[in-house]
């Protein structure tokens, strides 16, 4: 390969990595959720959106400073977490796996319906103070708000994984998702850590909402990221958090490369398909994913 | 003669399984009958028949889901795409080989049910919720495919025009004739339905749903069934599919993407899980939802929101209503509107005693 051939690959590296981090933050909100309450979210992207949303609106349409703006969102994403446990989901326990895969995607359709008919539709811009200009390192251009994706991404894969391996409520956490009963027997309050669960879902989603937002602008198109959380989520392995860092930067370098050397060849649009081929494959192969936990089936 | 049924008297398998359970069965079905065949064209004008149209197939549609997800227990986020191979399979064959409608209806329900058993493999080592994410992909996969492979999908727009069906030397051109048309392939896919279900196939996929690995243990071909459950239910798909064609003239992917999966999804959920008759309340109630919020939004909408964005409102409402209604259903009524009807009917037949 020449000189600039490799400059290609380099480039196309180096942005699979940034953006396959800053999916991993998505798919930890994922992960968090499935890993204490063995429910699904299929509305995850929709968190995304809503955290995006209310943090746009808040600088933009009432020029609430930013570090106001992002704490509504949080304190807000937080909320709506308990909230929904408490409201939907603890209802829901114990009922068939399709009940709770059809009540998130149930709830995803009324988060897109409910953005644009509060905030309207128009596409939000959500600026935040870091510079356009990309950074330059020999052949490579990196925008800072990838950098900074993936930097926050990387500190809140650290927190959880701490969190889960030391900290007392962690472990409690970890117990409730291992055997519900067992767990109730032991004096753990379930239902007090489901809802735990889904307030952490709602943080993360909230960073998740104001990276990709500031990305991409806000708008209902912003929840599409969603869909590459199950990609990623089922490469990693569902139960994971190692795993979503490796399934996110797995998905970003495949698409990255796809994109690269495949679209010339068939028009474009390798990137959102590529991601979906792997995991079938992956499936097949490894269905609980790289760092996932086999289940046993007993009658 | 109309009468009540006194305690269950049934001596014999046959008497069990009959389709009819009671006389009173056959004169309602008969009156279901002659109201859809006769009253409805006559009443009805154009536009309403086409709205009907649309019922059709959405019931059939919503009866092949009913087979995978409600009867067997397998969870099929991409039925939309199975319409897709199915519409374009169709237009496809009519527009190179100029082929009737039997043979494109019959060929797009068959490559349905080809693509529709491999989605279906990851089913033999996978459930639930793997499962529903493995059929999402393949969602993914066949809009991207039909979208991108200009030989299917015939151009940039990804439609291809089709000549409306043909019976003899008449050409099905108005709604009412197509409503016609339509009805009889629902009737044939609500029978075939009910008599799968009452077959050994059937109870097959029922066990598969109760519990799979006890199924396999007494003896059912978990491999076989599974992947049979997939091909019927997506041949059902690949019909509705050509069926949709046939109404709207044009084959166009934009009409099968991920929110129609979701739409079927919903329509067997709220109408009830394996339950035919909640396969076609679903199909009804999913349709008439957004003309429904459409009319009272231009009724009452311009009273609460301001009267110019009235109509940039409907599509928003009506994702919101929607979600808030599979979830109603889910948390109060899980067994969807077929158990409504149930209780209705049950407490008018033991009128006036408590049971």
């Amino acid at each position: 390969m020449s000189e600039l051939d490799w400059q290609f690959f380099a480039l196309l590296l180096s942005n699979g990595i940034l953006i396959g981090l800053m999916y991993a933050l998505i798919a930890l909100g994922f992960v968090l959720v499935y890993k204490a309450t063995d429910a699904i979210n299929f509305a995850q992207g929709e968190f995304v959106m809503i955290a995006g949303f209310v943090v746009a609106v808040g600088v933009g349409t009432y020029g609430a400073p930013l570090w106001l703006a992002i704490t509504i969102g949080l304190v807000a994403m937080i909320a709506f977490g308990f909230g929904l446990e408490r409201v939907m989901l603890r209802r829901l326990i114990g009922r068939p796996v399709i009940a709770v895969v059809m009540a998130t995607i149930g709830l995803a359709a009324v988060l897109r319906g409910f953005g644009p008919l509060v905030w309207g539709a128009g596409t939000k811009s959500l600026p935040l103070p870091i510079s356009e200009e990309p950074i330059i390192l020999g052949p490579l251009f990196i925008p800072p708000i990838q950098l900074v994706g993936a930097g926050v991404s990387l500190l809140f894969l650290a927190g959880f994984t701490w969190f889960f391996l030391k900290s007392r409520r962690g472990i409690a956490m970890r117990a409730v998702a291992d055997n519900q009963q067992v767990a109730m027997a032991m004096g753990i309050n379930v239902e007090r850590y489901f809802g735990l669960a889904w307030a952490m879902t709602g943080i993360v989603s909230a960073l998740g909402g104001i990276v990709w937002g500031n990305l991409l602008g806000v708008d209902v198109q912003l929840s599409l990221v969603g869909l590459k959380v199950f990609p990623v989520v089922i490469l990693g392995g569902l139960d994971s958090i190692p795993g979503a860092i490796v399934g996110g930067l797995i998905v970003g370098l495949v698409e990255n490369l796809a994109a690269g050397y495949i679209d010339p060849y068939v028009g474009g649009g390798t990137k959102d398909f590529a991601p979906y081929v792997l995991m079938i494959i992956a499936l097949m192969v490894r269905p609980y994913g790289i760092f996932g936990k086999a289940i046993i089936e007993r009658i | 003669m109309i009468h009540r049924e006194s305690g269950l008297l049934k001596t014999t398998y046959q008497a069990d399984m009959a389709l009819y359970p009671l006389p009173v069965a056959k004169w309602a079905v008969g009156a279901i009958a002659v109201l859809a065949f006769v009253v409805v064209p006559l009443v009805l004008d154009e536009y309403y028949l086409s709205i009907c149209n649309l019922i059709s197939v959405a019931v059939v549609g919503a009866l092949g889901l009913n087979i995978l997800v409600g009867y067997t227990g397998q969870v099929s986020i991409g039925h939309g795409a199975f319409m897709s191979v199915g519409a374009y399979t169709a237009a496809n064959l009519a527009n190179r080989l100029g082929s009737p409608w039997p043979v494109n209806l019959l060929a797009g329900g068959l490559m349905a049910a080809l693509i529709g058993a491999i989605v279906g493999i990851p089913s033999l080592r996978i459930k639930g919720l793997y499962l529903a994410i493995a059929t999402l992909a393949g969602q993914l996969i066949i809009e991207w495919t039909i979208n991108h492979v200009t030989f299917i999908s015939g151009g940039v727009q990804a439609s291809i025009e089709v000549a409306r069906p043909r019976i003899g030397s008449m050409v099905l051109s108005s709604h009412r004739a197509i409503y016609y048309f339509l009805l009889v392939f629902v009737v044939l896919a609500i029978v075939a339905t009910l008599n799968l279900m009452r077959s050994r196939v059937g109870r097959a996929f029922i066990a598969i749903r109760d519990q799979d690995i006890a199924a396999e243990i007494i003896g059912i071909n978990i491999f076989r069934y599974k992947l049979l459950a997939f091909a019927v239910s997506a041949f059902y798909a690949g019909v509705t599919g050509v069926l949709y064609t046939y109404f709207l003239g044009i084959a166009n992917y934009e009409q099968f993407q991920l929110g129609v999966s979701i739409d079927y999804l919903a329509m067997i959920i709220i109408g009830g899980l394996g339950s035919v008759l909640g396969s076609i309340f679903g199909a009804i109630f999913v349709t008439l939802l957004p003309i429904a919020i459409r009319y009272a939004m231009e009724a009452f909408g311009g009273s609460v929101f301001d009267r110019g964005t009235v109509l940039n409102l409907i599509p928003a409402l009506r994702l919101i209503v929607f979600g808030a209604l599979i979830i109603g259903f889910l948390i109060v009524e899980p067994e969807g509107l077929n158990r409504l009807w149930r209780n209705i009917r049950s407490y008018f037949r033991v009128w006036p005693f408590a049971y």
